[in-house]
């Protein structure tokens, strides 16, 4: 009986997980710009990796297998957000702008204004 | 086709439209993180194989550490190939020739898995089955690594050793040493700076665990130095070089990449001394087992400790080319 929930509990962990990787990789295929594709990658990621490794820890059970997917999820969770943070960071920095906002119209906002298709000025 | 088999595939499919990419795209800094996720898959693939300990070393070096260096390459040259000039058809006969010569060396190949093929047969029972006895360890790679195959594993470490040297010949006379310290502030990277500092404690922790956990599972001073080596460089690219340099001085480094191999060699030469053939460790304890234990783990940590002090040097040698980068460059 047990094992039937236990089962159950972890392939709807792991199911969720999958579902949010897809929609992630989804939403990396279809949005329209580079800030949209890295918020609809970055943000269902995270979760999804995670609840992957919750869904393979409750079929673990009480080991160090389950110990060490715990280590792994902490460090994603910490790590993925981060990444996301840094390359949009590094996009912003670099002077790509949301393509769609007041911004196309109006002035745009402090900082070095650069296409980014075009080539690095610098030699 | 079973599921394994149908990962493997996957995998491979990944890693040749990676190389394809990779061979189509004129942006190098999309080439340089294209063949990051080539090794990325590649690790995977040999986790998938059971290769977990040449899966460390790929995923850290060549995803991690060999990034980081093509990237300072990229800071130095230009952001975009040139258009080929001459016409492709000679190299593409060569290459189509020496392809079809390969696939055609693997018919004669046992099949993938073969219980009979002469990998299986030679010494591998030997070791599988005496390892045990001789060395008593539960990682058996780490015994043939280590024990088994000392003198191999001599060699790959020289050869590391010479590689390192090999580069920073090259590149030492440009090094720009710090003239002072310059403290650099990287007051955007907040978020960076933070979550590093939170993290760079663990991977150390986890570098050293796999040093000296690598006779019982997976790992090795190979993978161990790598991952030592990935942490410090993680905390140079975000507190800066200089800084980095404070902690560690290039001078240090470079006694250190020496030191592993001197190391490993004088264990060999101990065990001469102690009437023994060379790197026979089973002179090094009262008992074979415990001698061979203390040999494995003493070699090891001259691997992990060459290993770790190249990748650092390489790394400040590469680094120590370009002016500082600036926040207002990125």
């Amino acid at each position: 009986m047990s094992q039937i929930v236990i089962d159950g509990v972890s392939w709807a962990l792991l199911i969720a997980g999958s579902i949010l990787v897809l929609v992630g990789a989804l939403g990396l295929m279809r949005m329209p710009d580079f800030y949209t594709r890295m918020h609809a990658a970055g943000i269902t990621d995270t979760l999804g990796a995670d609840l992957i490794l919750l869904g393979l820890m409750v079929q673990a059970g009480f080991t160090l297998v389950t110990v060490k997917l715990l280590l792994i999820g902490a460090f994603l969770f910490f790590t993925s957000p981060t990444s996301t943070h840094a390359i949009a960071n590094a996009a912003y920095t670099a002077g790509l702008r949301p393509s769609i906002s007041e911004w196309d119209t109006d002035e745009p906002p402090e900082g070095p204004e650069r296409d980014h298709g075009e080539e690095d000025p610098r030699p | 086709m079973t599921i394994a088999n149908f990962i493997d595939m996957a995998f491979l499919v990944f890693l040749g439209i990676t190389a394809f990419a990779i061979l189509k795209l004129r942006a190098l800094f999309a080439v340089v993180m294209l063949s990051s996720v080539f090794s990325l898959v590649s690790a995977g693939l040999l986790v998938h194989l059971d290769a977990v300990d040449v899966a460390f070393t790929e995923a850290a070096v060549g995803a991690g550490i060999s990034t980081v260096l093509m990237l300072a390459t990229l800071a130095l040259t230009a952001r975009r190939e040139k258009a080929p000039t001459r016409t492709h058809a000679v190299p593409l006969i060569v290459v189509f020739l020496t392809g079809l010569a390969l696939v055609y060396g693997t018919l004669d190949m046992p099949r993938f898995g073969d219980p009979q093929a002469p990998v299986h047969t030679h010494v591998a029972p030997k070791y599988i089955n005496d390892t045990e006895k001789e060395i008593g360890m539960p990682n058996i790679v780490t015994a043939v690594l280590a024990s088994y195959r000392g003198f191999d594993t001599l060699g790959e470490v020289t050869v590391i050793f010479t590689a390192g040297i090999g580069v920073l010949l090259l590149l030492a006379a440009s090094i720009r040493e710090p003239d002072g310290l310059r403290i650099q502030t990287m007051d955007h990277h907040l978020v960076l700076r933070v979550v590093t500092k939170v993290l760079i404690g663990p991977i150390l922790l986890f570098a050293l665990y796999v040093q000296f956990h690598g006779d019982y599972g997976p790992g090795g001073g190979f993978q161990a130095g790598v991952i030592f080596a990935a942490a410090f460089i993680i905390y140079a690219l975000v507190f800066g070089l200089e800084n980095a340099r404070a902690a560690v001085p290039g001078q240090a480094v470079r006694v250190l990449v020496a030191c592993g191999v001197l190391l490993y060699g004088g264990v060999g030469v101990v065990s001469f001394l102690f009437g023994e053939n060379y790197l026979n460790y089973s002179v090094l304890g009262s008992t074979q087992v415990s001698g061979q234990h203390l040999g494995i783990i003493l070699v090891e940590f001259g691997v992990g400790l060459t290993v770790a002090a190249v990748m650092v040097s390489t790394f400040y040698a590469f680094a120590g080319q370009n002016p500082p980068i600036g926040d207002e460059d990125w």
